[in-house]
């Protein structure tokens, strides 16, 4: 598979605190990576520098050029003064590869074009987002914690689109996400973060690595695993992991 | 006196034609205060403009263009907060500006003209200025008008979809720059921002797309202008603070409106 975007050897500082350290990785067209971690694990400043919102402070990242990115935001916070409906929400994208009403169908949101974007649920407005970031027929998706404020049905609905949609476009899709059953069973490679790389790999490779296992717990139904947080490595004020501890490369 | 009146009524008219899209995009910005700081640093340019002798407009769009430019650099670099700074800018760039004009030699400036306008002084040099610099303006905005209301909705999906998110930045400070050189005159720097904002916000109630908030906005300024002139004549009070009165009180029956909207 091609490779879309290229992370060498990332690190991002915010003053004096490490928010990202030596980050590799490669995103490649009609692959799903997720990316899971704790709070606070830079998951949002890492889908940033991908998306080019940040520069990082040291290392380099190769994208093909013209590289056509759909970029669902973790949550829309319009102005409420900023009147505006669903499909022209939708007119306001830079490019568009198809019509707003294709892109409102392939995302599952056709009743919804003369909605204000005010009076959205939280699954409704979801979608929307993704119709947007599908206007331009993206090579790469990406998707921010998608699922943020969306039922349990809806969920279960909002991964199986963007499982058929990486089938239908072909892309790659970067997806942020908490749901650690989803993760095992759909994507093709997870990058568990914790300001560096954890593990990263297959689903089945990963939730056998022992820092999967210290990050996530010991559970076997990775449905049932509870979102914990234990370390067997602490982290000094600044982020930097201190004494003996995360055993892998 | 006719002549004056036509005048003063054109320029005023001519002004809130590009401030009331430009308001518009200020208020869903949340750059309200950006507005005034812009303003009240326009003094500061009427101050150099006289002691360098140049024209007025130019020394003002450039102090407010540089001060708009700066501020960024300056947040990033200081970590303030951005409204903190914006205050003191706007203060201190004010107060500059009025010790400024006080030190001028001859002092024959009337400085209530610069502070409060003085919109039946308009000549016709001022009247060809101001429609020369409102209407590109308005096309301007035309112009990038999906673009800054892309940018408006959300920065940061603008950006990832390829849109020079800083260049609209940019085109906005300028334009906001441009205006209050101009309009200046009209209500005066205390009052300008005024004219940005009060139109726009109570055009938010009357309409359900942004174009349609961008003319309703255009359209308050303009029933603003006129009736702030009337009352400015018949009650013998100055007509910048009437006009922006008036303006006032449009916002004012605009939450009523909505009010009643909601109740029926």
């Amino acid at each position: 598979m091609k490779p879309l975007i290229s992370l060498d050897n990332i690190c991002l500082k915010q003053g004096e605190r490490d928010i990202l350290s030596h980050i590799s990785l490669t995103l490649r067209e009609a692959e799903i990576t997720s990316v899971i971690g704790p709070n606070g694990a830079g998951k949002t400043s890492l889908v940033r520098l991908i998306l080019g919102l940040a520069q990082p402070t040291s290392g380099h990242i190769q994208r093909t050029p013209r590289l056509r990115i759909g970029y669902m935001p973790q949550k829309l916070t319009t102005n409420t003064t900023l009147p505006l409906t669903v499909k022209r929400f939708l007119s306001l994208a830079h490019h568009s590869a198809m019509t707003t009403d294709q892109a409102l169908q392939r995302a599952g949101a056709s009743h919804l074009g003369s909605s204000s974007m005010h009076k959205l649920s939280g699954g409704e407005t979801q979608r929307v987002l993704l119709a947007r970031a599908l206007l331009a027929k993206p090579q790469l998706l990406v998707l921010d914690e998608p699922a943020q404020g969306v039922d349990i049905t809806g969920q279960e609905a909002l991964y199986q689109r963007i499982s058929d949609l990486r089938d239908e476009l072909r892309c790659a899709v970067l997806v942020v996400s908490h749901d650690l059953h989803w993760v095992m069973a759909k994507t093709d490679s997870v990058i568990c973060l914790n300001q560096h790389i954890c593990c990263h790999g297959h689903p089945q490779t990963v939730s056998s690595d022992p820092a999967y296992l210290t990050l996530f717990g010991q559970e076997t139904d990775p449905a049932l695993a509870p979102y914990v947080h234990e370390h067997d490595h602490a982290h000094s004020i600044h982020g930097d992991v201190i004494g003996e501890g995360c055993q892998h490369d | 006196m006719t002549d004056l009146l036509l005048y003063a009524m054109a320029a005023g008219l001519m002004l809130v034609t590009a401030t009331g899209p430009l308001g518009t995009i200020i208020v869903w910005q949340r750059m309200a205060y950006y507005g005034d700081t812009l303003a009240h640093s326009a003094l500061l340019g009427v101050a150099l403009g006289l002691m360098l002798e140049t024209s007025i407009e130019l020394s003002v769009v450039t102090v407010c263009v540089v001060l708009a430019l700066g501020l960024g650099p300056l947040h990033r670099i200081s970590g303030h907060n951005l409204d903190s700074l914006l205050g003191i800018a706007s203060h201190t760039s004010l107060a500059l500006g009025l010790v400024a004009v006080s030190l001028q030699s001859g002092n024959s400036i009337d400085l209530n003209s610069f502070l409060f306008g003085d919109i039946l002084a308009v000549n016709l040099r001022d009247l060809l200025l101001l429609g020369a610099v409102s209407g590109s303006c308005v096309v301007l905005l035309m112009l990038n008008w999906n673009g800054l209301v892309a940018l408006a909705a959300h920065r940061d999906l603008a950006q990832v979809e390829g849109r020079a998110v800083v260049h609209l930045e940019v085109l906005q400070m300028v334009l906001i720059a441009l205006v209050v050189a101009v309009g200046m005159k009209i209500v005066g720097v205390l009052l300008i921002s005024a004219l940005l904002i009060i139109p726009a916000t109570a055009a938010g109630s009357f309409s359900r797309s942004p174009e349609g908030v961008a003319l309703s906005a255009t359209a308050l300024g303009m029933i603003s202008v006129i009736g702030g002139m009337l009352c400015a004549l018949q009650l013998d009070i100055p007509a910048g603070p009437a006009i922006v009165l008036f303006a006032s009180l449009l916002f004012f029956l605009s939450l009523l409106s909505r009010y009643w909207k909601r109740t029926i």
